[in-house]
């Protein structure tokens, strides 16, 4: 591995997770805000300009704070738990890709971090793994809600889990195959010239279905079950303090941007250029020496803000969708996942298989 | 009389059942709130400490009692309030105006020497307002009535007699 090398993956780690991690302070205060416009409320507006920072001044109390440890829970799994939820959907977005390629140097950077075949084998399994937190959590703070809490959490994510994966795997069928960056050039035709072939377009029911999921993987209301002030106290992480609740409160809003990001993957095109944005590449290209390099990597950029635009269109969706909806009773909860989410994207999956083989080969 | 039970059956149109459209409509609520409150900048919120909430003029706050024209007490001590109080907080130690600060004559020969009232036994009842023949005794229209120590709760006579305009 040369230096360049190195370095030009040190950058992509630290914008990715620079930005993914940054985006929680924002991602929280646009939550409060948003809620009090959503409720003819004003939100926290007095610390700093439009309360922007509201939430450093929270995470600040959360550091200060006693970092205090019940004398009754499994110290190893209490504090292995909040540091699998925030790694893991982490991981999962290392293999995100934010762009085609950028030339640096006359060398070609791929805008991904991990360029791996099996990307989205990789990402499911660290999303996969968002469902450990839950249950260490819960089970080592020897709780009866945290149990309970766990219980209800990890029976729903896993129970989700599946009908993402069958909403997946129709996905794979007609991208053939699990590369990322192959699936996103897949997307980047265009039907009539102006219509994008994006998976939503391509297989909605699938998109539905994965996008219903989604907000059960990240505990998200109308599925924020694992939390329930009313039943269970704060569910799972009832038992946590200080910083170790500020690691749980962060890795949701981390799990958000993941799976806003692999939703715009899979089904909107990923970092390909939003409609209209070809001409403002030529548009900013023209200001350029006109060389090939120079205008791939403005052609960079505008895909890098294309997907940034798209996964904070599906922020806003998160939190748009948790102050409409209220949330589901868990009986209710698993009967939409077993009873119609599961057979529909067994439907759904099998259509996709029978119209790619007689359709497409 | 025995309750009548009557079911009727009110099935659910399929539009109904898919629930998406319900989700649809919702969201399309809030979103149009949500443009209210962040473009049109619209809230019901009052911003407390700048804006003060109107309230009636019927509301009754901190106590005042009310002087005349040579800021002398309307209060002849008769102990009609101390009486009527049903949370017991008013105290009255009652003497005799001196003559030379009575111009008033036999009209405000009694005084109170000592008024107290305290404000964190007070359930704002009115009576006192009521009993009294005087209008002396009344209730403001202020009602932020924090303090820092339990000492500042327990009003004395020169805090009463403090200058209140309107109902305050």
């Amino acid at each position: 591995m040369t230096l360049f090398d190195f370095i030009q993956m040190f950058a992509k780690m630290a914008v990715v997770v620079g930005l993914a991690l940054s985006s929680v302070p924002f991602l929280v205060w646009f939550e409060r805000r948003g809620s009090a416009w959503m409720q003819g409320r004003v939100g926290p507006n007095r610390v700093g300009p439009f309360g922007l920072l509201q939430s450093v001044a929270d995470v600040l109390k959360l550091f200060l704070k006693e970092s205090f440890i019940p004398g009754h829970v499994n110290k190893f799994f209490y504090l292995l738990a909040p540091a699998i939820a925030l790694a893991a959907p982490l991981g999962a977005l290392m293999v995100i890709p934010f762009g085609s390629h950028a030339m640096v140097m006359g060398q070609k950077v791929v805008l991904q971090i991990a360029q791996i075949d099996s990307g989205l084998i990789f990402l499911l399994a660290f999303a996969g793994l968002e469902v450990y937190p839950v249950i260490l959590g819960g089970w080592a703070s020897h709780n009866k809600y945290t149990v309970l809490g766990a219980l209800r959490g990890s029976s729903q994510m896993v129970s989700y889990e599946i009908a993402m994966g069958m909403s997946i795997l129709s996905m794979l069928v007609i991208y053939g195959t699990f590369n990322l960056q192959e699936m996103v050039a897949w997307q980047g035709d265009s039907w009539l010239g102006f219509i994008p072939t994006w998976g939503a377009f391509i297989n909605p029911i699938g998109a539905l279905i994965f996008f219903i999921s989604i907000f059960a993987e990240t505990n998200r209301l109308p599925f924020d079950l694992p939390e329930g002030d009313a039943e269970i106290v704060g569910g799972y992480h009832t038992e946590y303090g200080a910083m170790k609740f500020g690691m749980f409160f962060l890795a949701e809003y981390v799990a958000m941007v993941m799976a806003s990001a692999l939703i715009s993957t899979l089904y909107f095109g990923g970092f390909n250029l939003l409609p209209g944005f070809g001409l403002l590449v030529s548009w900013v290209g023209g200001y350029t020496d006109g060389s090939p390099d120079a205008l791939q990597n403005v052609k960079a950029a505008f895909e890098f803000v294309s997907i940034l635009l798209k996964v904070g269109f599906f922020l806003f969706v998160f939190v748009w969708v948790r102050w409409t909806l209220p949330r589901f009773r868990f009986d209710q909860l698993m009967d939409l996942g077993w009873k119609v989410l599961f057979p529909l994207s067994f439907v759904n999956l099998l259509v996709v298989i029978f119209m790619s083989y007689f359709f497409v080969s | 009389m025995a309750t009548k039970t009557v079911n009727v059956s009110r099935p659910y149109t399929w539009q109904e059942k898919f629930y998406l459209f319900a989700i649809v409509q919702g969201l399309l609520i809030t979103l149009k709130h949500f443009i209210n409150g962040f473009f049109l900048r619209k809230h019901n919120t009052i911003m407390y400490p700048e804006v003060k909430r109107e309230y009636s003029n019927r509301f009754r706050g901190s106590h005042f009692i009310s002087v005349d024209k040579n800021k002398t007490e309307n209060c002849t001590a008769c102990y009609l309030c101390q009486t009527v109080c049903p949370a017991e907080c008013i105290t009255i130690v009652a003497g005799e105006r001196e003559s030379s600060k009575n111009p008033d004559g036999v009209k405000k020969e009694k005084r109170p020497v000592r008024f107290d009232i305290d404000s964190l036994r007070c359930c704002f009842c009115g009576f006192c307002e009521e009993a009294c023949p005087k209008d002396a005794i009344k209730l403001s229209g202020k009602y932020e009535m924090a303090a820092t120590s339990r000492s500042d709760t327990k009003y004395d006579l020169i805090y009463l007699k403090r200058e209140v305009k309107g109902r305050g």
